[in-house]
């Protein structure tokens, strides 16, 4: 249970803009994720919380520190070694719709990192019926395309698509932010049954402090690019201890 | 004269396609109504059927709508020009790209202006200045030379609640006003568009899917499902004690932060 599966040391993110003072983006981020833990990361935009995401993912470079995954150093993973990654690591996007080819069918987009690792055609179909039906979706969606489906319907089919590899860790970034209420409660219901039955550890940023203070073991509370606070939902939620926290708290109507 | 807006029995259209249902509804000078519902049912149709911008040929097909005992779907767009703004104004969901991105926000609150009223320059300043004072708005000056670009999302929409209230209008319509925005702005907001109406006598519509929000602003609440009225009343009462099962359903999903009980 207390293996640590995602480990990050002073990560940072500097973006240099011409004529403009660097910005650091993410700033000296360190912290663990073991196994089975799910862990909130809250703050406003642009606190670099999306940042922090991609660059666990290695869809942006890191400006120093490292990211360590499994064990394995991934921060100048290239080529096969970061494919290999991408079996250990996936992500979920906040536009479920956008996350997807256009012109491809949802049952590609699923099926293609399957059929990347190896797996015939006619097995990676099979697969994405029953990743599909896992994700509460009829089989037969793997031949309709993004536009054809809702946003709740898309945004199943995109953590279907995460765990087509079966990784150890899963990142949503505001995975459901742009649902609707009653959608959203049940893509936190679908997450919550697939991390009860496949174990998997979770990343879950979002700027909902009620949707957190459930779902998550942990919460890291980000700001300026900094983590300013840590603890279980209960510890930040209730006895705050930064003012920034505080405000935050506050600040939720209702 | 004391229902300052009605919607008698409205149906809206879209090329034969109907999206909202007999709908009915009044508001009083200075009351908030929120609507709430999921997207797609009908809650964004309803203010632009109000404010007469239906777009892709959507049309009232039946009933009234009546502002100030006139009805608006009979008025030509001339008449429609002159309450657009003065009678009815509206606030966006995105502010930042309702205002033009290659004027400053000053240029654009002047020309809102002048569409109105023969006003100069150094008029439309004052008055602006008066307004963002009012709404606790600080360095206004810098504000009023800035591109919508330069600003942040929340000080747009800010933006977007003065230049809707630059002609003092009776009603407001507000499409998702702090959806886009950060909790903490949101607040801000939600207090700004409270101080318009104990400052002005502002009656308010909000559409929104955030039942915070509404529970935070409106007097009464409309629960919109599929085009349909499920549920109308005060919204003490919807909010604690729904009747209609889809409300039940809507309340019941919103995740709701537990606080610390000591």
């Amino acid at each position: 249970m207390s293996e640590t599966v995602l480990k990050t040391e002073n990560l940072t993110k500097i973006f240099m803009v011409r004529g403009k003072k660097a910005f650091a983006a993410v700033d000296h981020v360190s912290f663990q994720l073991k196994k089975g833990e799910t862990l909130g990361i809250i703050g406003e935009s642009g606190c670099g919380k999306s940042t922090l995401a991609k660059l666990l993912c290695r869809l942006q470079e890191p400006t120093e520190g490292t990211v360590e995954l499994c064990g394995q150093d991934i921060t100048k993973a290239r080529g096969a070694e970061l494919c290999s990654a991408y079996r250990h690591i996936q992500m979920v996007f906040q536009d479920p719709v956008s996350s997807f080819d256009p012109r491809k069918t949802l049952g590609d987009g699923i099926g293609e990192s399957l059929r990347n690792t190896g797996k015939s055609r006619r097995e990676a179909e099979l697969r994405v019926r029953e990743l599909l039906k896992q994700c509460g979706l009829p089989g037969e969606f793997a031949g309709r395309y993004p536009h054809e489906v809702s946003g709740g319907q898309c945004q199943r089919a995109a953590i279907a698509r995460a765990l087509a590899v079966e990784p150890e860790v899963l990142i949503c970034d505001e995975s459901t932010s742009a649902l609707d209420v009653t959608v959203q409660k049940k893509i936190m219901e679908l997450l919550g049954r697939l991390r009860v039955d496949t174990g998997i550890s979770c990343i879950f940023i979002c700027h909902n402090l009620a949707l957190v203070q459930d779902f998550c073991d942990r919460l890291l509370v980000m700001y300026q690019g900094k983590i300013i606070e840590e603890g279980t939902p209960d510890e930040v939620i209730f006895c705050p201890k930064e003012a920034y926290t505080q405000m935050l708290v506050d600040s939720v109507l209702g | 004269m004391c229902e300052l807006l009605t919607f008698q029995n409205v149906s809206v259209a879209f090329h034969k396609n109907t999206v909202v249902h007999q709908v009915n509804f009044s508001l009083k000078p200075g009351e908030s109504l929120g609507i709430v519902g999921e997207s797609g049912s009908g809650k964004s149709t309803i203010l632009k059927a109000a404010m007469g911008i239906l777009e892709n040929g959507g049309r009232v097909t039946e009933g009234q709508i009546l502002f100030q005992g006139r009805n608006l779907c009979e008025m030509k767009e001339k008449e429609l020009r002159t309450i657009r703004g003065a009678g009815i104004s509206m606030i966006f969901q995105d502010a930042g790209a309702s205002l033009s991105p290659i004027r400053t926000i000053g240029e654009q609150i002047h020309e809102s202006m002048s569409a109105h009223q023969k006003i100069s320059r150094q008029e439309a300043f004052q008055k602006a200045m008066g307004l963002f004072e009012k709404l606790h708005f600080q360095n206004g000056e810098r504000v009023w030379n800035s591109y919508p670009f330069e600003l942040s999302g929340g000080m747009n929409q800010r933006v977007g609640i003065v230049l809707a209230m630059l002609m003092e209008p009776p009603l407001l319509l507000a499409d998702e006003p702090t959806s886009a925005l950060d909790v903490a702005v949101q607040k801000q907001v939600v207090q700004e568009m409270k101080r318009l109406r104990e400052e002005f006598g502002t009656a308010e519509i909000l559409v929104t899917h955030d039942i915070g929000v509404v529970r935070a602003m409106a007097d009464r609440i409309l629960v919109l499902k599929e085009g349909r009225v499920v549920e109308y009343g005060a919204a003490e009462k919807v909010l604690t004690e729904p009747e209609a099962s889809y409300t039940k359903e809507l309340l019941a999903a919103v995740p709701r932060l537990r606080r610390n009980p000591g």
